[in-house]
């Protein structure tokens, strides 16, 4: 009885063909929509993969010991390189990392788990966002005139503190953003165990929280070191390595800038060679973002 | 046999308890707000015992347990009107610190929740929270042991909590509430998010934790009061004044309550006729 109704089924009702058409409009439409995005991805990878060729072939030449530690060379002079620059840079990031880390995590703090719908935070992340978009040449104007015209100097400090604020923002934001993702479960563990609101934040949402946290430190850091607009009217250049904070001080984007604009071939190459370790640098600090963004445990 | 209070609501029958009591909650009232949660509750924990809260949604059971720990301190507009004896303590005093009663005082949520740190330093949270100055490793492993999850971790101590099943976690979680060694457990719904047989394990588990401890179970599966409490107390929802009050109906041990229960709302309930 049951194998005979299948048969019956079979007779009266024609079954449509399951087979592949690969002509059919669908299945066109599908095609021509894969090779599209495939082309626009590849497409899309096509400016960096030629910057950082174009970089390699003809700055790659001059990458050697010299360029990384010499100072700039002057006029017709050949040789030379751009430690002091390298090392200027690092040091801003650093002025501006140690002004920006505290004061943004604090504020995360604030945002994302003291008082998040209050009145100070709705403003100050709206602030925040607001400075994520500002002209970064502002914040040089900015601390122009707060710093370099009162102390009467452009100095490293100046640059790191212009540089701290286009950090604070993007530190702020993604730290608030990584804690916001513990959750409350967990923090009402903690509560349930007899922590305190500070041990709560310390023992648990902080570590929790601290890759999302050290991507977005790490990605400011990697942006502030590519920054020149904010270093121009503030650490201004020097030829030479630096002897204390409160004096012009080099730095990577600014050497490119103003090596690249002179007529002497020497200086040229090294302002591409520049480029090639800006690079270099930034996506040092993206990869090791990538890295410390992955969870202590994979699972 | 139905008392009533001064302005005429239905008040349950106290429950004499038959053992020495550990945390005796007297609930007025509750409020969120505005909103009256619960109003006039005796439920006495006993020590050494399981005891068992069920009732419809919405009646307010969780809302009792979590008064018991203080762990509605955490939402602004709770208010507690009444008093929870805790060894001479009243928890509700002014001068006594919600965190500290936490301490003594373990939960043990609906939905597992370790931390995201290795099952060990999980375990140790607590010791190292209350600065333990013995042996730590000890007592980790002792807490690992008696909620029965040891034999499927002691090879993996260093690898994350979060990697284990929903069953392992919960039991880490309990054993990372009874490392401190509390007097109390409160278990709100701890079986509600896990499979059948995680959850028998749980159940077996409270059961054997009874001899360490006094256990306040919130349950939302009838069985399973049957199954572990030794005293249950069931709450009712009241929605006379329009609102949604919950409040205690009745409470015995569990065997009375499930095979000749005195109210007529307990009857209906646990035969099954509302949820």
């Amino acid at each position: 009885m049951s194998e005979i109704i299948p048969q019956v089924l079979a007779s009266k009702i024609k079954l449509p063909s399951l087979d592949k058409n690969v002509f059919e409009l669908r299945a066109l439409k599908d095609t021509f929509l894969t090779v599209l995005v495939w082309a626009l991805a590849i497409l899309a990878s096509v400016p960096l993969f030629s910057v950082i060729y174009m970089l390699i072939v003809e700055g790659g030449s001059r990458l050697d010991l010299e360029a990384l530690t010499a100072i700039p060379p002057a006029g017709f002079e050949m040789g030379g390189g751009f430690g002091n620059a390298i090392i200027g840079t690092l040091v801003m990031v650093g002025i501006a990392s140690a002004i920006s880390i505290p004061f943004g995590l604090m504020a995360a703090i604030h945002l994302a788990i003291l008082d998040p719908n209050s009145k100070i935070a709705t403003i100050s992340r709206f602030l925040a966002k607001v400075l994520t978009g500002f002209p970064s040449i502002l914040a040089g104007v900015f601390v122009y005139a707060v710093i370099v015209i009162t102390t009467g100097t452009y100095s490293a400090w100046a640059g790191g503190v212009a540089l701290a604020v286009l950090m604070l923002p993007t530190v702020t934001l993604a730290a608030e953003e990584a804690m916001k993702q513990v959750p409350q479960r967990m923090k009402d563990a903690a509560f349930g165990m007899g922590c305190t609101r500070t041990q709560v934040i310390m023992k648990v949402v902080l570590p929790t929280g601290l890759p999302g946290i050290l991507t977005g430190v790490i990605l400011a850091v990697a942006g502030a070191a590519g920054e020149s607009a904010p270093l121009l009217f503030t650490a201004l250049f020097s030829n030479y390595y630096m002897a204390e904070l409160a004096e012009p001080t080099a730095s990577l984007s600014i050497l490119i800038y103003n090596f690249s604009g002179m007529p002497f071939d020497n200086q040229i190459e090294l302002a591409w060679t520049a480029s090639l370790v800006l690079v270099m640098l930034v996506l040092l600090f993206n990869i090791l973002a990538r890295i410390v963004g992955r969870s202590k445990f994979n699972d | 046999m139905t008392t009533l209070s001064a302005s005429g609501e239905f008040i349950a029958k106290k429950y004499e308890p038959k053992g020495p009591v550990v945390l005796d909650c007297h609930v007025d009232n509750i409020y969120y707000g505005n909103f009256r949660a619960v109003r006039d509750s005796t439920i006495p924990i006993e020590k050494n015992k399981v005891t068992g809260f069920i009732g419809p949604s919405g009646c307010g059971k969780s809302t009792v347990l979590r008064s018991m720990n203080r762990m509605n301190d955490l939402i602004d507009s709770f208010k507690f009107e009444g008093h929870i004896q805790y060894h001479k303590h009243n928890i509700y005093d002014k001068k006594i610190d919600p965190v500290i009663v936490r301490r003594y005082i373990g939960m043990v949520f609906q939905l597992p929740n370790p931390f995201s740190m290795s099952i060990y330093d999980n375990v140790a949270f607590g010791l190292r929270l209350n600065r333990f100055k013995g042996d730590e490793e000890e007592m980790v492993v002792k807490a690992l042991k008696r909620a029965a999850i040891w034999d499927d971790v002691k090879d993996k101590l260093k690898n994350s909590g979060m990697s284990l099943s929903g069953g392992q976690q919960q039991r880490l979680c309990i054993a990372r509430a009874i490392a401190t060694e509390p007097d109390v457990l409160l278990m709100d719904e701890p079986c509600s998010a896990l499979d059948p047989i995680a959850t028998r394990q749980i159940e077996e588990l409270m059961i054997e934790l009874k001899e360490f401890y006094s256990v306040a179970l919130v349950t939302h599966n009838m069985q399973q009061a049957t199954r572990v409490a030794d005293v249950t107390a069931f709450l009712g929802v009241d929605i006379s004044k329009g609102g949604r009050t919950g409040y205690l109906v009745e409470m015995d041990d569990t065997q009375k309550i499930f095979q000749d229960p005195q109210q007529e709302l307990t009857k209906q309930y646990v035969r099954g006729e509302f949820s």
